[in-house]
Formats: C-alpha cells, structure tokens, sequence
C-alpha cells in the first residue's frame, strides 16, 4: 500500500477532520506521567503520553504488564495508590480532570466517566448486595426514589443479559459467577449512561469462554449506545472487532498509535508486530504457532537511555541509544521507532 | 447458619464439664480447707459440718454429686456466707458486675473503633502516632495501677468523684468503668487501625471512589462493616473478659460485684462458691462467643448463606 502526501495532512486529527465539525474532544490527555514514590526511589510508571478520544469512538490500549497502561487509565479518574502522581493535562470536554478537586471530580466518576475494573469478585463489595451497590450510584448523581432505581437497576442488568434480574439483584457478589459479576459491574458502570467508559482490562480474570461473552457484550455495548470506551488490555484478541483506534505502550511511552486495521495489518514497531506474533492463533496451526518476546520489560525505577525496548529488539540497531521520536506516520498513526517503515 | 450456631452450643457441653472438672480437682489439691479458719472446732461439729456438705464423702462421689447438682444448676450452699446459697450471692453480685463490664465495653467499642479510624484515616501524621502512641501505654499498663492513679488524682486530690463504694449512681460509675475500658479502647483502636487501613485498599474501595460517591459515604457504607469484622471477632472473649477481668477493679473500687465474691470465696476455700462463680463466667463467656458468632454472619453474607448453597 501506498501512502498519499493528503493523508499526512490527517495525521492526529483524525475523527474531527473526516467528521467536518470542529468540536473538542471528549478527552484529550496531553504529556501525562505518572509516578510513585516507593522506598526505593521513584517508579516511573507513565513517561509523558498524548492521545485523545471522540465521542462514541473506541481506544484501545495495549502492552503488557508493567507498560503503564493501567496507570493511565486509574490516573484518569484520582484513583491512584496515595504515592502515586499524575502530572500533564487530561482534558475531559475541556475540564483537566487532573488538577479537580475531589469534589468536582466526584460529580463526574459514575456519571459521566464510569470505569471497571479486572477483578470483578474484589471490586465489588463483598458485604453489600447488588442492589444496594448498584442503586447507590443513581441516588447519587440522578437523585431517585428507591423505586425508579430499583427499576432502572433491572432495566439495566436485563440488557447485560442477567437472568431473572428482579430476583437476582437481591443476592450478594460471592452468588454470582465471574462473568456474571463482570456482567454487573459493566451494568453499574452504564446505569447514568456515561459519556466514557473506562474498562481496565475487563477480560483478564475471567474464563476463556465468558471472555468472549464479556467481549460480545462490549461490542454490542459499542454499537448501541454513543458511550466512548477506553480499553486498557494486553489481549490483543479483544480488541479486534471491538476498537477503532489502538495505543501501543511499552515503559509508560507510546510507541505506536493507529487504527486497528493499521495495528493488525501494517504493525510498524517491532514490539507491536512481538505482541502480534504472541497472540495464539489456532488458524495458522503449528508450523507458526505462538511466540512470546524474549526478556522482560524495563526496570521502571532506572530506565535506560534510548529506546526501552532496545534491549529485547530482533532489529535494534546503533541509532537506538537514541530515544526516538514519536513520528507521524502517512495514514494518521505514530510510531516511536528508527526503523524506516515497513510495507506488509 | 442455624445449623452452625447450634453445633457451636453442642460443643460448650463437653467444654463445660472439663472446665468444672478441672476446678473441682484444683480446688481440691489447693491446701486448707473451708472451715480451717474457726480455730479449735470440736471434732464432733467440724464432723457434723463436713456431713452437712458431704466433704466426708470420698472425692469422687464429691464430683459426681456436684455434677448432678450442676444439671439443675443449683451450685449449692456457700460455706462461709451461711444461709447463703451461691445462686443469691451470684443473683446479688452479677448486676453490678454486668454494668460495669457492660458500660466498659460499650465505651471501649466506640471510643477504639473511632480512634482507629480516624488513625487510619491520617495515616503517617501526628494524629496516628500520637493515638498509637498512647494506645500502646494503655495496653501496657496493668489496670491495678491505672485504678489507684486514678482514684489518686481524680478523687484524692481533685476531689470531682467519690474513690470507691457503690450505691449505683453515676459517679461511682465513672472511675470503675473506665479503668476497665482503658487497656479495651486501645486494643480496639490498633485493631480497627490495621483492618480499616486494610480494607480501604482493597478493589472494592477503588470501585466506590470510582462511582463518585463521596469519601465520607465511601468510608462509613462501604469500609466500615468489613473493617469492623475483626473487631466484632475479638469483642467476645474481650466482653466476658472484661465481667470477670473486673475481679481486681471489683476489690479496688469496693464494688459489690461476683468479682468480689470470687475472690473472698478463693480466700475462704468456700468451694461451693468458687465452683459457682468459675461454672458461671464459663457459660457466660461460651455465650458471648455464641452472640459474637451470630452478629459476625449477620455482617457477612458469605459465612450466612453457607448452608443454604
């Protein structure tokens, strides 16, 4: 495929541009990093990231553990472990969600940014029932009587496919499966149809099977309703058919940014065509089979000169010591790569 | 749940009856005897005494009587209180015991579960280490010497309450109920430190603050239970330790509580009474324990729900 000089021109605007209306983003995050403060020095967690997402669109981010990427998303909504920092700008419809105050931020989570989270039996309270946990979130930002709540509550786990919900909104967390309490909080995080929806790697503890009914969900989720959805995820397997725009992150960077066709097809970095290889493929049989990336992410209390991902690279080369920048590539994506760019 | 509860009470049987086993013989072997103290008692009445409460029985057939007087918990006749029998001297002392101890508890659970809390709550600052602070010299310092500082400095020299008695008025209250509280309240307060700082980094806390839901509303709806839970687990034992650890606060502050009695009965080798007493403080804690079961899986609907599933 060849690139035209006209698509450089969208490189980063993407959305708006082909939409034709200048609006801003539902959220805009510009040089964010997050860092923490342990005992034995500071972690840097986030190294100055830039992405932005448009109402309705899907993101998805991905790397593996340690890449930043859940910290990015916690560090969105104030949910940071106390030692940790965010600094840079999140803007959410203009407002930097970052310098809030507790309270102002208070009248957003729930409401108009929802988020959920990997483990589904520990972040729900094991000492309340469903309906209390769920009829809360509409007390507070929707002021409603018991009643309506209770109606709403249903109406909502109905569509997330809970079976007799009437009934079952009376139990307790540890009476639903897994996937059944994923089901739930993906419910609670819908009840005041939220704007975005964080899901912070929302398959990970679950059953390979009720994976895929939790991904089936989402993306019933994404075409029905107009909430944007920022997926934070190392299973590249979810994000097809679900996402319109993907964010590779590697030591808290981002080192490539594209459309999913892009990502799947015409991975530019090295790591993100690693992270490919690695992702089990039953259709390719085993003459290709699955292939992990040698070493281990970069230790985030030293992180080493150049490119971070030097050490485990199959083409890393002399100019690595360098740091790369983040270049724009011909079709609206970014890598942070010196490799000249690959065709296929 | 009912199930459980009630195969918890079956096992106080058995533990019953080694306990009153175990204080009969100990009683026994202890040397003296319960009329050594009326000197140059003729033979033939310390004989007619020792047949009027069966000590002239072999021992054996002493423990089995006992048993079965048990049964119909009739603890018999106190020896040196005549015509006192151990249930009226227990009827008689236990009320005041039971305040104290009461009151006491009901202090030490509210005052601790606060202090923790809001320990928890400024973790690492001035707040937390002088609350932990002072709790650890509370649970240090025995209560025989909190009791007479107290009575030192607040009736002695400043004079506000009496020093001791009881006629069951507030101000005699006052003095007892806190010394007893004192090592309870920092107990708790460490305690409620650990479990509400535990619980407040768990997921489900995260989820909470992500809904939007004020801190205050986080804490008080969604941290409270389970942080109470090892409170509530150590409030039984603690409860019935606090009625009988009020044996020495009883003696200090001349109160007429069963505490009293039981150590005026050891003194005495008034068998009868120190049986009774012993036998009642072991139903009393194995009741406390019970309660403490019943309200831990009314505040967690995992342990109620098991035999249901």
């Amino acid at each position: 495929m060849r690139w035209t000089r006209r698509t450089i021109y969208e490189a980063g605007a993407g959305y708006q541009a082909s939409t034709g209306t200048i609006e801003m983003s539902l959220l805009e995050v510009r040089n964010l990093t997050v860092s923490f403060d342990t005992p034995e020095g500071e972690v840097h967690a986030v190294n100055g990231i830039d992405f932005s997402l448009e109402p309705g669109e899907t993101l998805a981010v991905v790397g593996e553990s340690g890449s930043g990427k859940s910290q990015t998303a916690l560090s969105l909504l104030g949910l940071l472990a106390e030692n940790g920092r965010a600094v840079g700008e999140a803007r959410y419809r203009g407002r930097d969600l970052l310098s809030m105050t507790a309270t102002e931020l208070n009248e957003i989570r729930g409401e108009q940014i929802a988020m959920i989270f990997q483990d589904p039996m520990t972040s729900l309270n094991p000492y309340m029932s469903i309906e209390q946990q769920m009829l809360e979130v509409l007390y507070r930002h929707r002021r409603m009587k018991k009643a309506e709540a209770r109606e709403r509550a249903v109406e909502m786990l109905r569509q997330v496919q809970i079976p007799d919900p009437e009934q079952r909104i009376r139990q307790y967390p540890h009476e639903y499966s897994g996937g059944m309490q994923q089901r739930v909080m993906i419910a609670m995080g819908l009840l005041c149809e939220p704007d975005l929806l964080i899901a912070d790697e929302p398959t990970t503890a679950l059953d390979v099977t009720v994976q895929h009914q939790i991904s089936r969900l989402m993306r019933h989720l994404r075409t029905n309703s107009n909430t944007a959805i920022l997926l934070i995820t190392h299973d590249l397997g979810v994000v097809a058919g679900l996402c319109d725009k993907v964010l590779v992150m590697y030591a808290g960077q981002v080192m490539e940014f594209g459309s999913v066709e892009d990502i799947f097809y015409r991975p530019q970095h090295p790591y993100t065509r690693g992270l490919l290889r690695s992702v089990p493929r039953l259709d390719r049989g085993d003459e290709s089979g699955m292939h992990a990336i040698p070493g281990n992410p970069p230790n985030l209390l030293e992180l080493p000169a150049g490119c971070p991902f030097r050490d485990r690279c199959e083409s890393a080369f002399e100019s690595c010591v360098q740091m790369p920048p983040l270049e724009q590539l011909p079709g609206g994506g970014l890598k942070r790569c010196h490799l000249e760019a690959a065709d296929e | 749940m009912l199930k459980y509860s009630l195969r918890r009470l079956l096992w106080a049987v058995p533990t019953l009856v080694l306990l009153i086993t175990l204080a009969f013989f100990m009683m026994r072997v202890a040397p003296g005897g319960p009329f050594d103290s009326e000197k140059s008692l003729p033979p033939e009445i310390e004989a007619n005494l020792n047949a009027k409460y069966h000590l002239d029985e072999p021992l054996v057939q002493q423990y089995f009587r006992y048993l079965g007087q048990i049964l119909h918990l009739d603890f018999g006749p106190s020896f040196s209180y005549k015509d006192w029998t151990v249930n009226e001297l227990i009827a008689d002392g236990f009320p005041v015991s039971l305040t104290i101890g009461s009151l006491a508890m009901l202090l030490a659970f509210f005052a601790g579960t606060s202090i923790g809390t809001l320990a928890a709550l400024r973790q690492n600052t001035a707040v937390d280490y002088g609350a932990m602070g002072t709790a650890m010299i509370g649970i240090s310092i025995p209560n025989f010497v909190v009791a007479p500082l107290l009575i030192l400095l607040v009736a002695v020299y400043a004079g506000w309450l009496p020093a001791g008695g009881w006629d069951w008025s507030w101000q005699r209250m006052v003095l007892p109920v806190i010394t007893l509280a004192l090592p309870m309240i920092a107990y708790i307060a460490r305690l409620m430190r650990g479990s509400m700082i535990e619980v407040l980094h768990s997921n489900f806390i995260r989820t909470a603050r992500a809904k939007g839901l004020p801190e205050t509303t986080v804490i008080r709806r969604h941290a409270l239970k389970p942080a109470l839970l090892p409170v509530i687990s150590f409030m039984g034992p603690a409860t019935a330790g606090l009625i009988t650890g009020s044996v020495v606060i009883e003696r200090i502050f001349a109160i007429p509580g069963i505490g009293s009695y039981f150590v005026q009965g050891a003194m005495n080798r008034d068998y009868t009474l120190v049986m009774g007493v012993v036998v009642f403080y072991g139903i009393l804690i194995i009741l406390f324990n019970f309660l403490v079961d019943l309200i831990y899986a009314w505040f967690n609907p995992r342990i109620r729900y098991e035999d249901h599933g």
